[in-house]
């Protein structure tokens, strides 16, 4: 059991659509009285289960709105499933989609101490990183300026170098390889490779089953909100690909 | 109980930097930058002194030492709260992406209110030694009704954030509510102008209690009575219980609604 890092058992998260937005509490009042709320119920995910070990690297694939992200957020704590649970033995990093960490008035370098604060460092850690972030992200001369003025390239840079420090248990990695240039790319892969030879556990949504298939030793593959198929990555992959 | 304590050690630097950023970015691109948390109030309770200090012409002496005592309290309050409201809907995109316990907003916010209370009170305290008035030593003994207007503040704050995700009506409504409060509460007329009913409806302000405790440490050099102490307690307990049960309720569904 030690060995188990996360443990999804039967997840399921709805979703209430509601028809028309109720948003003003005169309106909600009058309706709740009436009885006239109606949703629209939506599953983004229905009775998902599975189980990664310790240096897993587990690759989330499936078209659009399946239920990838949505995964993630629930094992990452942003949301409560509906029914079911999530069990997580260790320490999480996401790799926090393009600026969502960021406040766009501070310098880079402050934003580097506000999102390793919200990973859980203290300041004290951080600056013993600091360097290192700097020097991964190749923004030396730019670490005073504003995050508002760089460009996307340039944020993805510095969020994946700040989430990657230190040796976090699990690694989220939804989609950000994606920009970036093509060195920069491969200097994020090789950096996961080397995070997963020191037993990191990652989860990598993408919609490229080659960096996919580079990455992890095992995959899911969602469709509408359940699991199509689990299991090793190439069995999966070329599934996926014929389908 | 020990689970919620630990998490909170380990998020105590981020509530540091939130509180930073806060403070940080309102100054932003200003050219005096900080100074203005000085400033700002040190401005404002003069005009207002001088106007209502010509309006109500009362028995109070040092009556625009008295409209300012009132006013860093009240401020405090109305900044604290109205920023606490905003809190989750403000940091709606790292609520979305990351999981941090969502108190820690709100406290922030209160936190960066503190930081600006704290000036205003030097600026009160600058004004004082300008009007040659006279210091008392129980002005050490401030912080016991600031302590206890920081608590009232957080739960109310931890209220309003709950309920203003899903009914952001809130936020408007809010405002208006402060500005009768603002006349709710002794603040610019002395309380022996009121006639007895609205005097009564003005002593059942849970604000009242503590700005005057504030006063009297601060100006009037007397000590805060047990009843006052008690019933501020009393208040504080009752509006932080309700406060963290709604937050606590609500707090999962933030998401959905930001």
């Amino acid at each position: 059991m030690e060995n188990t890092i996360i443990e999804v058992n039967d997840v399921s998260i709805r979703f209430n659509l509601e028809r028309e937005r109720v948003n003003s509490l005169k309106e909600y009042l009058i309706r709740s009285i009436k009885g006239t709320i109606e949703y629209d119920e939506f599953w983004a995910l229905r009775n998902v289960s599975f189980r990664l070990n310790r240096g897993d690297s587990l690759g989330l694939i499936g078209l659009n709105g399946c239920g990838k992200s949505t995964m993630l957020k629930v094992i990452a704590g942003v949301l409560k499933p509906t029914g079911g649970e999530v069990k997580v033995n260790g320490s999480i990093a996401p790799l926090i989609e393009l600026g969502a960490g960021f406040d766009f008035d501070l310098t880079a370098k402050e934003n580097v101490f506000l999102n390793g604060a919200i990973l859980g460092y203290s300041k004290k850690q951080m600056l013993e990183h600091y360097d290192g972030i700097v020097e991964f992200s190749e923004l030396e001369e730019f670490m005073d300026v504003p995050v508002k003025n760089f460009s996307s390239g340039m944020l993805s840079r510095l969020a994946f170098a700040i989430a990657t420090i230190g040796k976090p248990d699990i690694l989220i990695v939804d989609e950000v390889l994606s920009v970036g240039d093509f060195r920069f790319q491969q200097k994020c892969e090789s950096r996961i490779q080397s995070m997963m030879k020191e037993d990191t556990t990652i989860l990598f949504v993408s919609h490229s089953i080659e960096q996919v298939k580079m990455l992890c030793n095992k995959a899911v593959w969602l469709e509408k909100g359940h699991v199509k198929m689990l299991g090793d990555v190439e069995d999966v992959c070329s599934a996926y690909e014929c389908s | 109980m020990s689970t919620y304590i630990n998490n909170f050690l380990k998020y105590r630097p981020l509530l540091n930097e939130l509180t930073v950023r806060d403070i940080k970015t309102r100054y932003r691109r200003s050219v005096m930058g900080v100074l203005w948390s000085l400033l700002n109030p040190l401005c404002t309770m003069i005009v207002l002194s001088i106007v209502f200090s010509n309006l109500f012409k009362s028995d109070i002496e040092n009556f625009p030492l008295y409209i300012m005592a009132g006013q860093v309290v009240f401020n405090f309050y109305s900044e604290a709260t109205s920023n606490s409201m905003n809190a989750i809907i403000g940091n709606s995109s790292l609520i979305k992406k990351a999981y941090i316990p969502k108190y820690l907003f709100v406290l922030s916010r209160i936190m960066s209110s503190l930081v600006n209370l704290m000036a205003s009170f030097a600026a009160f305290i600058g004004i004082m030694l300008v009007l040659r008035a006279e210091m008392h030593y129980t002005i050490v003994l401030a912080f016991i009704p600031i302590a206890f207007t920081t608590v009232f503040s957080a739960g109310v704050g931890l209220i309003l954030a709950a309920y203003a995700v899903k009914f952001r009506d809130l936020i408007h409504i809010y405002g208006v509510f402060i500005t009768a409060l603002l006349y709710l509460t002794p603040i610019i007329y002395p309380m022996s102008m009121l006639p007895d009913t609205i005097r009564k409806v003005v002593l059942l302000n849970p604000l009242t209690n503590m700005v005057n405790m504030f006063r009297d440490v601060a100006i009037n050099g007397l000590l805060p009575g047990w009843q006052s102490i008690l019933i501020a307690t009393a208040e504080c307990a009752v509006v932080m219980i309700i406060g963290l049960y709604a937050f606590y309720k609500k707090q999962d569904s933030f998401i959905l609604n930001i």
